[in-house]
């Protein structure tokens, strides 16, 4: 569904994706491991149009992505969750949810159903529903980031480091939404640093060093044999 | 004591005018970070059409929002055209492209209208008496008019769909655009509701002067010193500002001419820039 072939990337005027290639099939949860600096934003950010791309393809649904215009992602089916999550701070939760709730072609009905469906994976969400996004705490708008992605009722979502900072009873609440997207169908190419969770959540892990893919297994295969986490990410 | 009351109603009514040019420019600043130095020849060309459909049709309400809508298409033709191509470069050359816009505005006026001053008759006819001073019914309407335009344009912005795109685009406009709101799109309304409201403060402010060419550099001094002191893109502190600023002046026109109140306008800019350059009317920033 999603494919990155060769794909070299610039930041600025340095050169950070070096011949990035990953695959991420429909209803499928893939991993992008880590450390630090080594792309996995970066290959996040080509994808959404954010991040010069030099070289390589990039295909959603066997369509090229090259000049389409970053608002369209949406709706063909890509969502994004940044590893900031860029709330809009001095919008409320109801508000931030409109910006992907208030979309042409919707019917009100859908629309309802959407709302109550996220709200009620986070309940959280609807107690705060007309506080600005900005007073809510790292989980609350992580989980508001999520939300509003998922009102897109996209395709994919790219999240990134969802669990980043978060306290263990939110990264085990983190991890539950990711099995649940997973059972509604919706694919994820999922950037963490935090293995354990990536291993139980993904069926397939690409690592990442010096921006590029360096490794490409199964979970189960990297799960069974621990080498290689260690070598690339010293865990 | 009269003259002090007078002078408040006089303040509150020229802030609201202003408040509705400034409202605009500080729309387009806050969503685009562009200083546009044509707001004011864009109310000065709404006074225009203004004053030509009042000519042709004798009905000035149907004059206001003629100039209201023609200069609205006339924005995004020229947001289009010139603003769009300079987006993400140095804010100077905004700076140089609305320059340039202002002057050939003001040259298309002096070609199509003239250098006389035109005159838009008030649609609200009589005085009243306050303390022994005629008073024009027609600057309270004004006032009233200008209040009901910016209520409406709050209300659009806080509970319509696309004033709600229009804050978040605001706030992230690289998020508002994952989100799937057409961004470029945004700018341009934005850029034709800002100058929409130029024009239609210009129509209601052609009864009190007449109407001429170069009365919008006036204009966009004044907005933008208000758009400074209450705080740069803040809708809120701009309409404060606005009366705040017009109240002062015209509590400094009792002791010296109205010529030199302007005086206290600047006076103001330069204090908020030396001691709260965020803006008087926003939250000690973080």
């Amino acid at each position: 569904m999603l494919v990155l072939e060769n794909v070299d990337a610039h930041y600025g005027k340095s050169h950070v994706l070096h011949g990035v290639s990953i695959e991420v099939r429909a209803g499928e949860v893939v991993g992008l491991l880590g450390r630090n600096g080594v792309g996995k934003t970066t290959t996040l950010k080509a994808i959404m149009g954010m991040a010069r791309r030099t070289a390589g393809r990039i295909t959603f649904e066997g369509r090229d992505l090259q000049g389409v215009p970053p608002h369209a992602l949406a709706g063909l089916g890509i969502a994004w969750v940044p590893e900031e999550r860029r709330i809009f701070r001095l919008l409320t939760v109801l508000e931030n949810l409109r910006t992907g709730l208030d979309r042409s072609g919707i019917t009100p009905a859908r629309r309802e159903a959407l709302l109550e469906k996220v709200y009620a994976y986070f309940p959280i969400l609807r107690e705060r529903r007309n506080q600005p996004g900005g007073t809510l705490s790292g989980g609350e708008q992580q989980m508001l980031a999520i939300a509003r992605a998922m009102v897109l009722e996209p395709k994919i979502i790219l999240l990134d480091e969802p669990t980043e900072g978060l306290m263990p009873r939110m990264v085990a609440q983190i991890q539950e939404i990711v099995h649940a997207l997973h059972r509604d169908g919706v694919a994820i190419l999922l950037v963490e640093q935090n293995v354990p969770l990536t291993l139980d959540a993904a069926g397939r892990v690409y690592i990442m060093e010096k921006g590029a893919v360096r490794h490409h297994a199964s979970s189960a295969e990297l799960r069974a044999d621990q080498r290689v986490i260690h070598e690339y990410l010293g865990v | 004591m009269d003259q002090i009351l007078v002078q408040t109603l006089h303040g509150v009514v020229n802030g609201m005018v202003l408040a509705m040019v400034a409202s605009g420019l500080t729309l387009i600043f806050g969503i685009m970070d562009i200083v546009n130095f044509a707001h004011g020849d864009l109310l000065m060309l709404g006074a225009f059409v203004g004053a030509s459909v009042l000519g042709v049709t004798g009905n000035y309400w149907l004059a206001l929002l003629a100039a209201a809508v023609a200069i609205a298409i006339l924005g995004a033709v020229l947001q289009v055209t010139t603003l769009r191509p300079l987006i993400g470069r140095d804010p100077l050359t905004t700076i140089l492209a609305t320059f340039g816009l202002s002057l050939v505005l003001q040259k298309y006026a002096l070609w199509q209208w003239g250098p006389s001053v035109r005159r838009i008759s008030e649609p609200v006819p009589g005085d009243f008496t306050l303390f022994h001073i005629q008073y024009p019914w027609y600057r309270v309407a004004t006032a009233v008019l200008a209040g009901l335009i910016l209520g409406g344009l709050w209300l659009f912005l806080k509970y319509g769909k696309y004033g709600i795109w229009i804050r978040a685009t605001t706030q992230d406009r690289v998020m508002a655009q994952a989100m799937g709101i057409p961004v470029p799109l945004v700018y341009t309304a934005v850029f034709a509701i800002g100058s929409a409201m130029a024009a239609a403060s210009g129509v209601l402010f052609g009864p009190f002067a007449g109407v001429t060419q170069t009365m919008g550099f006036d204009f966009t001094l004044r907005a933008f010193i208000v758009v400074v002191v209450g705080g740069m893109g803040n809708l809120g502190g701009s309409i404060l500002a606005s009366i705040f600023v017009s109240l002062l002046e015209s509590y400094a026109a009792i002791i010296v001419s109205p010529a030199q109140a302007v005086i206290v306008s600047f006076i103001a800019l330069v204090l908020t820039m030396l001691f709260r350059p965020t803006g008087l009317f926003v939250p000690t920033p973080k």
